[in-house]
């Protein structure tokens, strides 16, 4: 187990390196640089830049030195938590982040365990009860759940919370409690904030784990030692959790890893539209300014918080099948 | 799996004992096994119908869908009777005549029905002028009353531009973005996933770590920075490239999914007996990947493609979404569902959120296909 963690780890480091050089590419990409359209917009206020003092600028951010040596000066400050300067907020980008990473990965982790709550009990129920009108109810949420885009899903919710039950939505504190010391009716005007987003974003997750569920404990239902199980009299709930489930629900662990860009980048969008203070609002905002310091960082820091689920995946599934570890 | 030998030359087929089934080819049984599912034939229809309105949709709806009418600004709806103006059912529609009126308390413009006035539907009517499809030049449309009124499927936007007309242009392109993508996709993952499965080796591995990479990234925020690097729309850049790059973005990351199985795909194939053979016979690479791998992987191909129709089509009304993708004067579902941000304006306007609908049919319709052609081809998968 240890060597195949340690193998495991090894993987990791070289891709880590080489989703360095894609998220630097990514933020050299964009046509103009942000310095340029400082210059611009100095000019424009009236101010008459000369020669020097652009180049000076230039300098300042080191945009006059060869791409490999930029490369260098950017992943070395980098691993030491420089990110560089988030222009547009004239501040270091490692203040922004830190904050909302966090709060992005405690809505993704919510929602992840949501989805496989939610998932496990709809896909274990509509596969016992085949053929009901719960479980074409089930097969039509699931539908849904797959074909409305997450962003819309939560402008529905909104105006349904809006209208029906007249709550405010969107942002993660109501407005009397912005400011106020921490207390228990603050912490469950947090819970209600928190529901929506959570439900949003596991949606899609959710639609797709339950289908993969219902088939894999339907083709475990039709095995023989199922019905052996039954046979010997065994109670149904038995049968079904303690015989069929375990078998089932392999796959889903398997999956477990590639489920997880769909829900980070799920709670980047549903978070600009329900104006949470996570990483969305913010790398969005930072690509259209072409603020790409701000956007490389946030791009680099989901792509290893991506890595680490993976691998947390991978340790998982090498734990529940031997046969992974001894490959 | 359906592995189906490759006949060779050389063993004489029995023909006797072929059955009534053995008799009709791979493809036309694949055929006839999709037609017996009704969900993918609705999925299969109802797109026909989707594309047929949204290509002919100039022609379709009843105004022009750049036209701004500043008196109908964010007017809702038109509301249609079938009682003519003699107070007698008639199978010709009727609309009610609006007129725009100043509010004297609140100092804002609002339409005023006219309940008395009803104006007869007319077919094949002249309105305003338009071109479909690049090359047809015409003013005739579907359906329409005399002007100056005008009739409003789904109410006008926040200049006063008509929804449905928008909403069916802006499904050519969201409706085809998904299409090209995938095809672009295809051929990226065939090529890749051939000689990552075929050649083994070195190759093998970069391309592997490639596609790790690019996984490793969330889908989303990877297809925001690369469509952020885009150009904006200029005298050297025309619409036409930024949708076309928004399909290369969106095929970066489609890929590699569909080169994955196809390398577990040629790997197995590799081993098995009929490539073995034809090595064995001296056939050279080119020809055991064209005519040996590929025809059997084909299946295989068209139904990871047709599954990933919906993410890619997900995909472009997200970016667009987020002002990311297709841009104004471009409309595309996405880019119009730009406008319906705010919970106040949908609540006083709902019509806006029309191309959300027809995104939500449009996925559910292409869900629906694929699971009938998945059901169709491998019979033996769940």
């Amino acid at each position: 187990m240890l060597n195949y963690i340690i193998r495991r780890l090894g993987y990791m480091f070289i891709t880590l390196i080489i989703v360095a050089v894609l998220g630097y590419v990514i933020i050299e990409l964009p046509p103009g640089s942000y310095v340029q359209s400082e210059v611009d917009r100095l000019r424009q206020m009236g101010g008459n830049l000369t020669q020097g003092q652009i180049d000076s600028l230039y300098r300042r951010y080191g945009l006059d030195k060869p791409e490999y040596v930029r490369f260098w000066l950017w992943i070395s400050h980098f691993v030491v938590g420089d990110f560089g300067e988030a222009f547009a907020y004239n501040m270091p980008v490692s203040t922004l982040i830190w904050s909302r990473l966090g709060l992005t990965l405690v809505f993704s982790l919510l929602s992840l365990v949501f989805s496989w709550v939610a998932a496990i009990a709809m896909g274990v129920y509509s596969a016992t009860h085949r053929y009901t009108i719960p479980d074409y109810i089930i097969t039509v949420l699931q539908f849904i759940g797959l074909a409305v885009p997450n962003f819309l899903l939560a402008l529905v919710l909104m105006v349904f919370a809006q209208n029906v039950f007249h709550m405010q939505v969107g942002g993660l504190q109501s407005s009397q409690f912005q400011n106020a010391p921490f207390s228990l009716p603050k912490f469950l005007d947090l819970l209600n904030h928190m529901w929506i987003p959570i439900i949003v974003i596991g949606a899609s997750g959710t639609a797709w784990l339950s289908r993969v569920m219902r088939a894999n404990l339907l083709d475990v239902l039709n095995m023989q030692y199922v019905q052996t199980a039954r046979a010997k009299g065994l109670n149904e709930n038995v049968v079904v959790w303690k015989h069929a489930f375990r078998n089932a629900i392999h796959p889903l662990i398997m999956v477990l890893g590639s489920s997880l860009p769909g829900i980070i980048s799920g709670e980047t969008i549903v978070a600009l539209v329900l104006s949470l203070p996570t990483t969305g609002p913010l790398y969005f905002n930072a690509l259209i300014s072409k603020d790409m310091y701000l956007a490389g960082a946030f791009l680099v820091f989901l792509a290893i918080a991506l890595l680490i689920g993976n691998l947390g995946a991978d340790i998982l599934l090498a734990w529940v099948d031997p046969r992974i570890r001894y490959e | 799996m359906a592995e189906v030998a490759t006949p060779v030359p050389q063993v004489p087929v029995v023909e006797e004992a072929v059955s009534e089934v053995g008799q009709i080819s791979q493809w036309s049984l694949m055929r006839l096994r999709f037609q017996r599912n009704k969900l993918a034939m609705t999925g299969l229809i109802g797109l026909i119908i989707m594309y047929f309105l949204c290509f002919f949709g100039p022609f379709v709806s009843p105004n022009e869908y750049t036209l701004q009418n500043t008196n109908y600004i964010f007017g809702s709806p038109t509301q249609f009777t079938f009682i003519g103006p003699d107070g007698h059912f008639s199978l010709r529609p009727y609309v009610y005549s609006t007129t725009t009126v100043l509010d004297q308390s609140t100092f804002n413009f609002v339409v005023k029905v006219d309940k008395t006035k009803k104006l007869p539907v007319q077919f094949f009517v002249k309105g305003d002028p338009y071109t479909m499809l690049g090359f047809i030049h015409s003013d005739i449309h579907l359906f329409g009353v005399a002007l100056p009124q005008r009739i409003y499927m789904a109410g006008a936007d926040a200049i006063g531009r008509d929804m449905f007309a928008r909403t069916l242009v802006g499904g050519q392109i969201s409706m085809t973005v998904g299409l090209v993508g995938v095809i672009m996709s295809i051929v990226f993952g065939s090529i890749l996933g051939t000689i990552s499965g075929y050649y083994m080796g070195l190759a093998d591995d970069v391309i592997q770590r490639i596609i790790e990479v690019i996984m490793s990234f969330p889908t989303i925020p990877l297809w925001a920075a690369l469509a952020a690097a885009l150009p904006p729309v200029s005298e050297s850049f025309t619409a036409l490239d930024r949708y076309f790059l928004i399909t290369v973005v969106l095929s970066f990351v489609g890929w590699t999914g569909l080169a994955r199985q196809l390398r577990a795909k040629v790997m197995a194939y590799r081993s098995a007996d009929f490539c073995q053979a034809a090595i064995a016979a001296g056939a050279t690479d080119s020809r055991i990947i064209f005519v040996h791998m590929l025809p059997n992987a084909a299946s295989h191909i068209i139904v990871t493609g047709a599954l990933a129709v919906p993410g890619m089509i997900l995909g472009e009304t997200a970016l667009s979404f987020l002002g990311l993708g297709i841009l104004p004067p471009m409309v595309s579902w996405g880019a119009l569902l730009k406008d319906a941000q705010q919970v106040s304006v949908i609540l006083q306007h709902p019509w806006i959120m029309l191309p959300g609908v027809a995104v939500v049919i449009t996925v559910l319709l292409f869900c629906f296909l694929g699971d009938g052609v998945r059901d169709a081809m491998d019979p033996y998968s769940i």
